[in-house]
């Protein structure tokens, strides 16, 4: 449904290419010399704890945020340089990045105008989603999950090939989180690039095929999940993926609960 | 080769699919589908109207002393309103950009066209469409309103006297001009409260401190700050000590460029 005129042509194209990133807020280092690729074909988990600097990550990605250093490509371009930036790259970085006072619809519409997409793609948007008779509702009326719902269409509105997607499952039910596994694993199998960040390990384990691990803004692995978890079972008798990813995060959680 | 040349130009900074009309689009529908869009505009209307019936409806001009006779200009008192109405689309204006970084939408817009100056330009050219075209309905209307509203006794103004139409026409254009001044500052401030209270520092609380002060200070806010200006720019017999009212208007214009230009750098600078 998404992407008839994007599985054949756009392989191998659109690499996402970060290098040497560095940004700095005041006194905290966010993102400190991270450099990765994600690859088409395949969806890449961005992993981290609270604060290791994902969605500052995604948000120089996309041009929103200048990097103090370093540079990143969208294939092999700026993000600002995109021709169809919509068609090209699609993302959702916080749950609710509309006017509360606008219908989905008319939000939906107003973001297709910019990049010369029709009426019939947002109608199709909105049925994927599964919002479509909320439509016609003002959207800061939404709950967490249907103003996600409403965040992934307008990700999906150009039909990129590119989509970024910070925290996705965050406040869907669980209908929601298998729809949207199914939908990522689908984008990549027809050869879009998909990065998609958590901080669940596990929720990784179902759909990421490739992993980025980063930790106060460094990059501590890139691998994959097969990998992660070969690496896992060598800790101890029966160890899992997790094992292997609380071993790589270790020393390096900033917020971590405790007793006292 | 002239091919070559221009492959080179585009590889160092390719030109966008989308265009200008693209991007007003957007902002079109988005000022459209927004309800307090039109909740301003037509308080706007209420205001410029409703104060123009009860200004020149309670004028009681045989009350008046010969000299007050001599200054009474009926166009200008037509436009009493536009205290009001200058802080509707002052706070519109702001709002158009404030809202944006308030909830978020501003990531999507700039996601979806990364040319910030772009999407300012753009704003710009709908919100002053719509001030523009709100404003001289308005204006013409209240003028209109503020004729029939006149005693008999009273001298009418036409259309057709010397001055009279330039007034109506700089008193609709205002509006505009304050809209854009609001949204520049919107993009500079970014947060709602902080801009609008300096928009409505500037427009109306300003001239009022000033008020108090001696004459020199007063001619140098009539030709300065934007109310006293639109005072100026709207009066038919000319106002002591004032430049004349295409000078003003041209200022007031600059003023607006000078917002967006500040605004349309500050939002090039700064992160979102
Ligand atoms: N605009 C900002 N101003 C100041 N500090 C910021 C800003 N954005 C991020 N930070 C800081 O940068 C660091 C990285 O934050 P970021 O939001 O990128 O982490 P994250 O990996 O997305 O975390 P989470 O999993 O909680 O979403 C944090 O220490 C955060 O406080
Ligand atoms: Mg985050």
């Amino acid at each position: 449904m998404t992407g008839r005129r994007r599985s054949e042509t756009v392989v191998g194209m659109t690499m996402i290419e970060a290098r040497g990133l560095v940004k700095a807020y005041r006194s905290t280092k966010a993102v400190d010399n991270l450099s990765f690729e994600v690859r088409p074909g395949a969806v890449t988990g961005f992993l981290g704890p609270n604060g290791a600097g994902k969605s500052t990550t995604m948000r120089m990605i996309m041009g929103l945020d200048r990097p103090d250093a370093g540079q990143v490509r969208i294939g092999g371009r700026r993000y600002g340089d995109l021709r169809w930036p919509l068609r090209e790259v699609g993302a959702l970085l916080e749950a609710k990045a509309f006017h509360p006072g606008r219908t989905a619809r008319a939000h939906l519409m107003s973001l297709a105008a910019s990049n010369g997409i029709g009426r019939r793609r947002v109608e199709e948007m909105l049925a994927l989603t599964g919002i479509e008779k909320a439509a016609d509702r003002r959207a800061g009326k939404f709950s967490l999950g249907m103003s996600q719902r409403l965040g992934i269409a307008a990700a999906l509105l150009g039909d990129p090939g590119v989509l970024l997607l910070d925290e996705p499952v965050n406040g869907l039910d669980p209908e929601g989180i298998r729809w949207i596994r199914n939908l990522m694993r689908g984008l990549a199998a027809q050869g879009r690039s998909v990065l998609v960040s958590s901080h669940l390990i596990s929720e990784m384990a179902y759909t990421a095929d490739a992993l980025i691990v980063i930790g106060r803004g460094r990059l501590l692995a890139q691998t994959t999940v097969a990998q992660l978890s070969a690496h896992g079972a060598t800790l101890k008798p029966g160890g899992s993926l997790e094992e292997a990813f609380f071993q790589l995060t270790e020393g390096v959680t900033d917020y971590s609960g405790g007793l006292s | 080769m002239t091919t070559a040349t221009t492959s080179g130009h585009r590889a160092a900074s390719p030109a966008p699919g989308y265009g200008f009309g693209a991007v007003a689009l957007m902002e079109w529908r988005k000022l459209r589908t927004v309800r307090s869009t039109w909740w301003m505009v037509a308080i706007f209307a209420v205001a410029m109207i409703g104060l123009a019936i009860v200004a020149l409806s309670h004028e009681g001009y045989r009350q008046l002393s010969a000299a007050d006779r001599a200054a009474f200009d009926p166009t200008h008192d037509c436009f009493i309103g536009l205290v009001l109405g200058q802080l509707l689309v002052g706070a519109l204006g702001v709002l158009v950009m404030t809202t944006e970084f308030s909830s978020g939408m501003i990531r999507a817009t700039f996601a979806a066209v990364p040319r910030r100056p772009v999407v300012l330009a753009a704003k710009a050219a709908v919100l002053g469409a719509v001030t523009l075209a709100a404003g001289e309905a308005c204006a013409f209307a209240a003028f209109a309103a503020g004729q029939a509203s006149l005693a008999a006794s009273a001298p009418h103004a036409t259309l057709g006297q010397p001055g009279v139409l330039r007034a109506v026409v700089m008193a609709g254009a205002y509006p505009a001009l304050v809209a854009l001044i609001g949204l520049g500052t919107g993009a500079l401030v970014r947060h709602t409260a902080g801009a609008i209270c300096a928009v409505v520092g500037v427009l109306f609380v300003l001239p009022l401190l000033l008020a108090p002060f001696s004459a020199s200070v007063q001619d140098a806010s009539q030709n300065f700050l934007p109310h006293p200006m639109a005072n100026a720019m709207t009066a038919v017999k000319p106002l002591a000590h004032a430049l004349s009212p295409w000078l003003i208007f041209a200022l007031l214009c600059a003023y607006a460029a000078a917002a967006l230009a500040a605004g349309a750098w500050a939002l090039t600078a700064r992160d979102t």
